[in-house]
């Protein structure tokens, strides 16, 4: 069959899809997204975008529980939601295979944190997959499945920005026939408790033993021998990048199992290189391996434990060659990210810096409000924290509860606000929580949400009545506000504040970029009014610039919110 | 062949991502392996974006560092002098003139420089293009990013009915013939 240039997430799509799987449950995460949203364009697999990770690992269990070969991924924080059913999962082990995706982010390209995932394998005790590139990706999840079934275990399997983001040629395939395996009723393997779990704890330390008996001459963990003066142990993209700077001049243990490791694999390796370096982005994994085997090599002694790696960095660390380049000699101002023209969360930060308010943040493009000129957002750790932690705050220093709120996205806001909101009102904060309901996940790029009446193939679907839920927790003070509006978004702002009691303020207005969404024509500046002030440029609008001493608009990007038209003092902004 | 190395940089929703798939789809129809990496999320709005294409007859990383860059496609003046560090020496830069103010600069804390054209000259084999203005020409600003795709056709030793054949084949099809007219005028672009 003809080669594609398929994206990493897509060749996981694609090899999975091959092995027959037919369960997909998934929340969005960058940079795992696409594996699950090109699940979706398969009819034949039911796939489906869970209200958080641990929902869709345990939807993903039970499936493979049923006899299918079963999926769920997520990026590497999203693991922590699911980490619960994780460790307990390796436990029961499967019945059709089951596939654990997992995204990180080395060097944060659209993350919170930097975690480093392998450490769950080794936590959960469960075997761990790392592709270095597309074709791998095919691959690799393909023989997940056969060592699912064959270990009676699920399988993590690992990707970085950079393979799950870069695109490579990758052959297709046809699909095998995978028929649902019977379920039969076995209380032993599938009911965690104390009686059952201590016998299953001693299978699982045996299967870690069977498996690095696997480890040692499986296909997946190669060696390639060149030049024997540097030996390289290392994993997925790393791989690539050691090969382009080092080339035959080096020899290569490519380890496409970073859990559990081989030990005679990589002793006979080391044994045969002058001076070896363990390459690997973020954390010591492998490394501290080889330090436990008694092997003596270089790793986070010469290489960073933060950021991206590169072929430019090996050459640099090992050869100590650098290529030379020029420089800009004019400084160059940074190009952070912005809220895009025309973004309905704009409004809201411009009537919560007014109101001067603390605000506790959340995950997703709204975070961006934290930047000039905005500066609204305060703080922000975790998917739901605002909710949970204004409460922390407002307990812990009540004075200060008339002059905090939460934001947090309609989609944030499912998969763990919900219960930060059950906690404020069963304990009586007189917290302010604000929904910027904009009826997609926006920062992962608009997926599907149980919030916005579609399902992940754009079919009709049940939708979360928002303010019915809050009713229902007991919430009594509800409202909804156009954040387009200034005045109303910032009196309801202040109103609520004012209260001695819980309540939720939905800001409703759809994601600019959403297709559906019509834009009103876009606005320009009649220069014979503008007077300069430059109010109009306080809202961080990025189709505003000033020119010559006035503002101007570019009606090219200009999607007629009427925003700045509100802060104009002078009439000046005409549609 | 050697592995070829092409930057696309711009700002985001300008639309690297499609002129990145259009070069990957076109080497692919010539043979060769082929790396593309791209930029997600965050990075997108609104921001500095950046897209690595890589060809040659195997090629390993799917990212380029500072003076390894064979080629860089700007699509935006400033980013043209913020990436010029991963150019190679003597290697060739195409950039749209079109300016973009970033937000430090809309927000009054920096200022857009001056001079940014003939400082890029000094250093780079530099062909320079208001892709805006074609893009308009062929129908869309919008098309600013196949514009550009068609002006570094010009020199990648591709020929240019497998470039078309790749164009109709990657864009939605109602946006075809303004995307192969976008394509034309970069093409026939003289330096």
């Amino acid at each position: 069959m003809a080669k594609k240039l398929l994206l990493g997430n897509e060749a996981v799509a694609r090899g999975l899809w091959e092995a027959g799987m037919t369960f997909a449950s998934s929340y969005p995460g960058t940079p795992s997204t696409e594996i699950t949203e090109t699940l979706a364009k398969y009819d034949d697999v039911y796939s489906e975008w869970a209200p958080n990770e641990k929902v869709a690992c345990e939807a993903a269990i039970g499936a493979a529980i049923a006899g299918a070969r079963s999926f769920c991924g997520m990026k590497h924080v999203g693991l922590n939601v699911a980490a619960d059913p994780l460790f307990t999962a390796s436990y029961t082990g499967v019945n059709g295979g089951m596939i654990i995706g997992v995204a990180d982010d080395p060097g944060m390209h659209s993350s919170q944190n930097e975690q480093d995932s392998r450490h769950y394998a080794k936590g959960a005790k469960i075997m761990m997959l790392e592709p270095a590139d597309a074709a791998e990706c095919r691959d690799f999840a393909k023989l997940g499945y056969a060592l699912s079934e064959r270990f009676d275990t699920p399988v993590l399997l690992r990707l970085t920005t950079r393979v799950a983001h870069s695109r490579g040629l990758v052959e297709e395939q046809e699909k095998e026939a995978y028929t649902l395996k019977a379920y039969q009723k076995d209380a032993k393997k599938y009911v965690m408790m104390p009686a059952y779990a201590i016998p299953k704890h001693v299978t699982v330390e045996q299967r870690i033993l069977d498996q690095i008996a696997w480890a040692e001459d499986c296909e997946i963990n190669r060696v390639e021998y060149h030049d024997t003066k540097i030996g390289v142990i290392t994993a997925g993209n790393c791989y690539n990048y050691a090969r382009e700077a080092l080339g035959d001049g080096a020899s290569y243990l490519k380890l496409g199992m970073v859990y559990p490791l081989p030990e005679k694999l990589i002793r006979d390796f080391a044994a045969k290189c002058d001076t070896v370096y363990v390459i690997e982005e973020l954390d010591p994994f492998i490394e501290e391996h080889c330090r436990r085997l008694g092997l003596s090599v270089h790793g986070k002694d010469v290489f960073t434990l933060q950021g991206e790696y590169s072929q430019a960095l090996v050459r640099k660390v090992i050869l100590g060659e650098e290529i030379p380049f020029d420089t800009s000699d004019i400084p160059v101002p940074g190009r952070p990210p912005v809220l895009c023209s025309g973004c309905p969360h704009r409004g809201l930060f411009y009537a919560l810096k007014q109101e001067k308010v603390a605000v506790s943040g959340d995950i997703g493009c709204y975070t961006l409000g934290a930047l000039p000129p905005l500066e609204s957002v305060d703080t922000c750790v975790c998917m739901g924290a605002s909710v949970s932690a204004l409460h922390g705050r407002n307990k812990a220093d009540p004075s200060q509860a008339s002059k905090s709120v939460a934001v947090i996205g309609d989609s944030t806001f499912c998969h763990s606000g919900i219960t930060g909101l059950v906690n404020i009102a069963y304990n009586n904060s007189a917290s302010t929580v604000i929904v910027l309901d904009n009826s997609i996940t926006g920062m992962t790029g608009h997926q599907e949400n149980p919030t916005t009446g579609k399902n992940i193939k754009g079919e009709p679907a049940t939708a979360i009545d928002l303010e019915a839920l809050a009713h229902a927790v007991g919430i009594r003070r509800v409202r909804v506000v156009d954040p387009y509006n200034l005045k109303q978004t910032r009196d309801a702002i202040h109103e609520e504040l004012a209260v001695d009691e819980p309540s939720l303020i939905i800001s409703r207005r759809p994601c600019a970029l959403l297709k559906y969404v019509k834009h009103a024509p876009a606005y320009h500046i009649d220069r014979e009014k503008c007077r300069g002030c430059k109010s109009c440029m306080r809202i961080g609008c990025p189709s505003i610039s000033m020119k010559d001493g006035k503002a101007q608009i570019d009606f090219t990007q200009c999607a007629g919110c009427g925003v700045c038209v509100q802060m104009c003092a002078f009439d000046a902004i005409r549609q | 062949m050697k592995t070829y190395s092409v930057m696309i940089v711009g700002v985001g929703g300008q639309g690297t991502l499609l002129a990145s798939r259009l070069l990957g789809n076109a080497v692919i129809s010539e043979g060769y392996d082929v790396k593309v990496s791209e930029v997600h999320g965050m990075s997108q709005r609104g921001g500095s974006v950046i897209t690595y294409v890589r060809y040659g007859d195997k090629v390993y990383s799917p990212i380029i560092e500072k003076g390894e860059a064979d080629l860089i496609l700007s699509f935006e003046l400033l980013e043209a002098a913020r990436y010029l560090p991963y150019l190679k020496k003597g290697g060739r830069l195409i950039v749209n003139t079109q300016q973009i103010d970033p937000m430090p600069v809309v927000t009054g804390q920096a200022t857009y420089p001056d001079g940014v054209l003939d400082m890029l000259r000094s250093k780079a084999d530099v062909t320079a293009v208001d892709a805006l203005s074609l893009a308009v020409e062929a129908g869309s600003a919008k098309a600013v990013n196949v514009v550009l795709m068609g002006v570094a056709a010009q020199s990648l030793g591709i020929g240019k009915p497998v470039w078309e054949q790749v164009v109709a084949d990657t864009v939605p099809p109602k946006f075809r013939e303004l995307n192969l007219k976008a394509f034309d005028l970069g093409y026939a672009h003289k330096a």
